[in-house]
């Protein structure tokens, strides 16, 4: 690979990673929680895209509706169900639920849909005039699929509508304003448990587009398949700053390239190595993450 | 007048410690009523427990003629009650014009516009600064950020948790003079105050509160001249 075929997957790949982070970050921004069944609504996501497509032969753009939508519901019931007992409890005892719903949505997908690996169809293809399949662009020398392209546009769009949304909406100042302080939220006459809802459902669906556009770049669907682009994109979320929108689009992308980067000029076995590496060297120097907050400690 | 708020006989705890015994008080429609009191006394967590933010075990809050016991803080705000919280507690990250916005937020959209003019026109100082982030305020204009949010909503009853706290002596007759403007107004306002002195030269009525107890009830005048509370807290 070139060292621009390299950059592209990289940003592609960082893309997918950044909309799973942006999951971790507002929930973290507005709950204070970590959810790491985040991973797992992926998996959901791509299955139901999945059977909708094989099974249901639905063209795929209803494919990944139906996907969003059913994650959104799954995110907020697991907030209902497991979360939002626990609002006022240690955050060692939410962060071990998290964990007992992660391994809730994988074992529950092992029985509904056998450890038996699935491979994810493209949809991202066009047909040429004699009829062949087309799964992406030759530019000269340099050759970009569609999924490559669609991942990196999806992103933008989504990091765009997000950020106009967070500092515009009268729901998104209201995320910040209960991100900052939930008390004085609530005398502002703003229902906490709904924000938080709503973030989850955000969270969710978006992990849900995550899930297609990851499986269309690495279509082996097995699940334990959220787990790994999971930890990476938490990874990313706390490399670019927890809490920070504008962080986990950074750390996301970074991410992706330093991980394909590695891959092509170190080594594949290593590339993980040298991710975490990374992070644990930005954490060393900026301990709130690239584009993390200073935590001020209230008197 | 009036009734607009009546507490009778609530009883809050925090875990095993009993922090207001059956604490009873109205404030009429038009009137400033204070509660002082020392620290720890149980002031704001009896404003707390009005708001919605705390849970009485017993007894009744009447607001409006209506119970509001068990209603969530975020309901009360529609219903006209208002608290500007103990430390200001503006959003630091938002500027001043969203820290004023999300004080509407109960309210149509359409009657923001008119609402920010109307504290703007109260506060000038926070229409000049209107675009900066909260957090690069002073205290005294965090205070009336805090007070402007509040009065975003019109509500009828402004309740406000120690305005003085933390504030130079001259920003602290700033904001009791603006505590009075707004009553003259025709707002009706529940002032906790651990300073004394300034609450009641502005109060109509005042309780003293003690170790979550109402020891002492009057107008204004007749507890800044009672002998129990010049002792314990005018400085003699």
């Amino acid at each position: 690979m070139s060292f621009l075929d390299s950059l592209i997957s990289g940003i592609s790949l960082g893309s997918v990673y950044a909309i799973i982070a942006l999951g971790y970050t507002m929930v973290y921004g507005i709950a204070k929680m970590l959810n790491f069944a985040h991973g797992d609504v992926i998996m959901v996501g791509a299955y139901i895209c999945f059977f909708a497509a094989t099974r249901f032969n639905l063209p795929p753009l209803v494919g990944i509706l139906v996907a969003v939508l059913l994650c959104t519901v799954l995110g907020i019931t697991i907030e209902k169900l497991a979360y939002a007992p626990l609002r006022s409890a240690p955050s060692l005892a939410v962060l071990i639920t998290a964990i007992g719903v992660s391994y809730f949505l994988q074992n529950a997908a092992l029985l509904l849909w056998s450890p038996n690996p699935k491979v994810f169809p493209n949809f991202f293809l066009t047909h040429a005039a004699d009829g062949t399949e087309q799964t992406g662009l030759e530019l000269g020398s340099l050759r970009v699929s569609y999924v490559t392209l669609v991942t990196i546009v999806v992103c933008v769009v989504i990091m765009a509508v997000l950020t106009f949304f967070i500092n515009n909406g009268k729901l998104g100042k209201a995320m910040r304003a209960v991100s900052e302080d939930k008390d004085a939220a609530r005398l502002m006459g703003i229902n906490v448990n709904t924000t938080i809802s709503v973030t989850f459902a955000i969270g969710s669906g978006l992990a849900a587009i995550a899930g297609v556009l990851y499986m269309s770049a690495y279509p082996t669907l097995v699940p334990t398949t959220g787990s790994m682009p999971g930890i990476k994109a938490f990874t990313a979320a706390v490399f670019g700053g927890i809490g920070s929108i504008p962080g986990a689009f950074l750390g996301g992308l970074l991410l992706g390239v330093i991980e394909i980067f590695a891959k092509a000029y170190i080594s594949t076995q290593l590339s993980d190595a040298v991710v975490f590496a990374v992070l644990i060297i930005v954490l060393l120097v900026k301990p709130t993450g690239l584009l993390g907050k200073q935590i001020r400690e209230k008197v | 007048m009036a009734e607009l708020l009546k507490v009778d006989d609530i009883n809050v705890y925090y875990g095993a410690i009993h922090a207001i015994k059956g604490v009873s008080f109205h404030v009429d429609e038009g009137e400033i009523v204070t509660l002082i009191g020392a620290n720890g006394a149980g002031k704001s967590t009896t404003l707390q427990t009005v708001s919605g933010l705390l849970r009485s075990k017993t007894g009744s809050i009447t607001f409006d003629g209506q119970s509001i016991s068990g209603v969530p803080a975020h309901r009360l705000v529609e219903r006209g009650l208002a608290q500007v919280p103990e430390g200001r507690r503006v959003f630091l990250q938002m500027t001043v014009e969203e820290n004023l916005e999300m004080g509407a937020y109960t309210q149509p959209n359409a009657n923001t516009p008119a609402s920010l003019e109307r504290v703007y026109v109260q506060f000038p100082r926070l229409k000049e600064r209107r675009k900066q982030i909260a957090g690069t305020l002073s205290g005294g204009e965090q205070q009336m950020l805090a007070m402007g949010r509040a009065l975003m909503s019109k509500p009828k009853l402004l309740m406000l948790d120690e305005p003085s706290m933390g504030l130079a002596p001259i920003l602290v007759e700033q904001i009791f003079q603006i505590i009075r403007d707004l009553h003259k107004a025709g707002t009706t306002i529940l002032l906790v105050e651990q300073n004394a002195q300034m609450a009641l030269s502005v109060a109509n009525r005042a309780y003293v509160l003690e170790t979550g107890k109402i020891t002492l009830s009057g107008t204004g005048d007749e507890l800044i001249l009672s002998d129990e509370v010049r002792k314990a807290y005018l400085g003699g």
